[in-house]
């Protein structure tokens, strides 16, 4: 195997039988193992209080695991911890920096944390809060700044060391449709120019659309980890809600198809994800009905999801 | 789009000892400076309150009471406390800098952009302590400079002067530090001040003479480690002192490596700060 290849073979992260029980008892992580390739968008899903903030806690050094161990690129956080923080970008779900101080004075000084001299950190702060498009707030106390411009900041904050892998913790958690394409649209860029990414989120529409490979952890054991094409490949039923008119109150019975009237104008069509469509567009149309308009009834990943954490006996979840 | 198109790094790249060195070099600087900056944008309330306490001492002991005291050791009881009362400020100074801080970083969550750095823990100390230090003896300074409005002085030993009042700051700034690291609440880093702090400074000889105490007073206050500090500043300023000045040096730096091993043990547990 050729070098650059045998060291592409190492992963961005390599976690090993992670375990992690708090002082309380509470087991968080329950022997957690997972790899995540180099130059991967990975999304790490589960329900709240699924043991994801633990793992990302010890990745970053803010939790002590309890036995286990995990590696980036190669280091491993018991043997090597400075190095792998140099590696590590993290974008923590709490807003954690100081209210008091500016955008671009939080941005130099976790740059200088990281050993990177003032000369080189302030064209890089200036050029990531322009990216994210908060360089106007740069100057101003962090006090003063939407819930938003907050969530940027700490994504500029965490690309000050320039990682090769990049941990954002639920980073679009309330941020408003705009802002979160934005971001969205920066941290595609980041992973196509190299950086692997890790994202945690509650939007599951979120993952399904950025991410190419999935772990689902529940009560503190991955109960998935899959590609995403795979995981959504299970899903066997797919429903639709359609948009009609012509419809006269007698539903056509059709072939493979559940149809369910919700009103007048809309139906639900219920078929196995291997149906022809166009077979129900057309025996639609021969009952006198013609569909406006169609969308998906709740998003697929969030179906599968749901799916798997009742499964694991979380009912709650969702 | 960003600059990260550059050729990427197969493997975690090594960093050789010098590289870490200067990465450390840089990271204790920003700590210090940003502790540096904090201090001097919130200087209503870190070097104005000092000045004005001090003034009232000055005014209030040396001049109202001071006069119908007389003369100690050769000196005005004006000039007997002001090293007393210079070294009260830099320990009080130090030790609120650095509670106040490292507990107000802990409160704001701020504190996990250090951890979460590649900085190792005797770094974040150090930066932490020089902060501190420096607050100390910048109030130190201010204090003295006031001082010279109400008496005149010659300082005797320059050198001993200096690193005492060094070794003072240090010392509460890493008891400081510990209690930050405990703490949970406001109420916390407020506790030790006004039960330990301020008893052990005003028994510790800011305002007497500790040979005018009767027996066991006089041993008892041999344990309190602020004596050493007043008693061997008041001998860099004055040339006079209740204890030998190698004896509070040993004292100081046997406090210094006590209180700094267990800063790093606490700090490296992540004691207060990891779960």
């Amino acid at each position: 195997m050729p070098a650059a290849d045998a060291s592409r073979a190492v992963p961005a992260l390599e976690v090993e039988n992670l375990r992690k029980t708090y002082s309380s008892g509470v087991q968080a992580l329950k022997g957690v193992s997972l790899k995540v390739a180099q130059g991967d968008f990975f999304a790490l899903l589960g329900p709240n209080g699924a043991g994801k903030s633990t793992l990302i806690g010890i990745l970053s050094s803010l939790v002590n695991p309890t036995s286990g161990d995990a590696r980036v690129f190669g280091l491993s956080i018991h043997a090597d911890r400075g190095g792998v923080m140099r590696q590590i970008g993290l974008v923590p779900q709490e807003i954690n920096f100081n209210q008091f101080e500016t955008p671009f004075d939080i941005c130099v000084n976790v740059a200088g944390f990281y050993g990177i001299p003032r000369t080189v950190a302030k064209p890089r702060a200036e050029k990531y809060l322009k990216e994210l498009r908060i360089w106007d707030k740069a100057f101003q106390p962090t006090r003063m700044m939407s819930g938003g411009m907050k969530r940027r900041l700490m994504i500029a904050r965490a690309m000050m060391n320039e990682p090769r892998l990049l941990i954002l913790d639920e980073p679009t958690a309330g941020v408003d449709i705009e802002i979160r394409r934005s971001m969205w649209h920066f941290i595609t860029g980041i992973n196509r120019a190299g950086t692997t990414v890790i994202l945690t989120t509650h939007y599951l529409e979120e993952a399904e659309k950025l991410c190419r490979n999935i772990a689902i952890i529940d009560h503190g054991e991955i109960v998935e980890d899959t590609s995403m094409r795979r995981l959504l490949s299970k899903l066997d039923v797919q429903s639709f809600l359609l948009d009609v008119t012509g419809f006269e109150g007698t539903l056509p019975q059709l072939d493979g198809v559940k149809l369910t009237r919700l009103d007048d104008q809309t139906l639900e069509a219920e078929m196995p994800s291997t149906h022809d469509l166009n077979a129900l567009f057309a025996a639609l149309t021969a009952h006198g009905i013609t569909v406006t308009s169609m969308r998906n009834k709740t998003n697929r990943l969030e179906e599968l999801f749901v799916r798997l954490v009742e499964r694991n006996g979380n009912g709650a979840a969702a | 789009m960003n600059d990260l198109a550059r050729p990427r790094l197969t493997d975690a790249p090594t960093y050789a000892a010098p590289v870490r060195a200067r990465a450390n070099f840089v990271a204790l600087g920003t700590i210090t400076r940003r502790e540096v900056r904090r201090m001097l944008r919130i200087w209503t309330q870190t070097l104005v309150p000092p000045a004005i306490t001090m003034t009232l001492y000055f005014v209030i002991f040396g001049k109202v009471i001071g006069s119908r005291v007389g003369p100690m050791h050769g000196f005005s009881y004006m000039q007997y406390i002001v090293p007393g009362l210079v070294m009260m400020s830099v320990i009080n100074n130090a030790y609120g800098n650095i509670t106040s801080s490292f507990f107000g970083s802990k409160f704001g969550r701020y504190v996990e952009e250090l951890l979460a750095s590649p900085m190792p823990s005797w770094v974040v100390l150090t930066g932490y302590v020089s902060g501190a230090v420096l607050r100390g003896l910048l109030v130190g300074a201010i204090v003295l400079g006031i001082a010279l409005f109400f008496t005149s002085l010659h300082i005797a030993h320059p050198f001993v002067a200096i690193t005492t009042v060094i070794l003072g700051a240090t010392i509460f700034s890493l008891a400081g530090f510990i209690n930050a690291m405990f703490a949970k609440r406001f109420d916390d880093i407020a506790i030790v001040p006004t039960f330990v702090l301020a008893p052990l400074t005003y028994l510790g000889g800011v305002f007497y003479s500790v040979n005018m105490l009767g027996s066991p007073w006089r041993e008892a206050s041999l344990a309190n480690p602020i004596l050493y500090m007043v008693n061997a500043f008041r001998f860099g300023i004055l040339g006079i002192g209740d204890v030998p000045v190698w004896v509070a040096y040993v004292v100081m730096l046997a406090f210094v490596f006590a209180l700094a091993a267990v800063a790093l043990w606490l700090l490296r547990k992540g004691v207060g700060l990891r779960s």
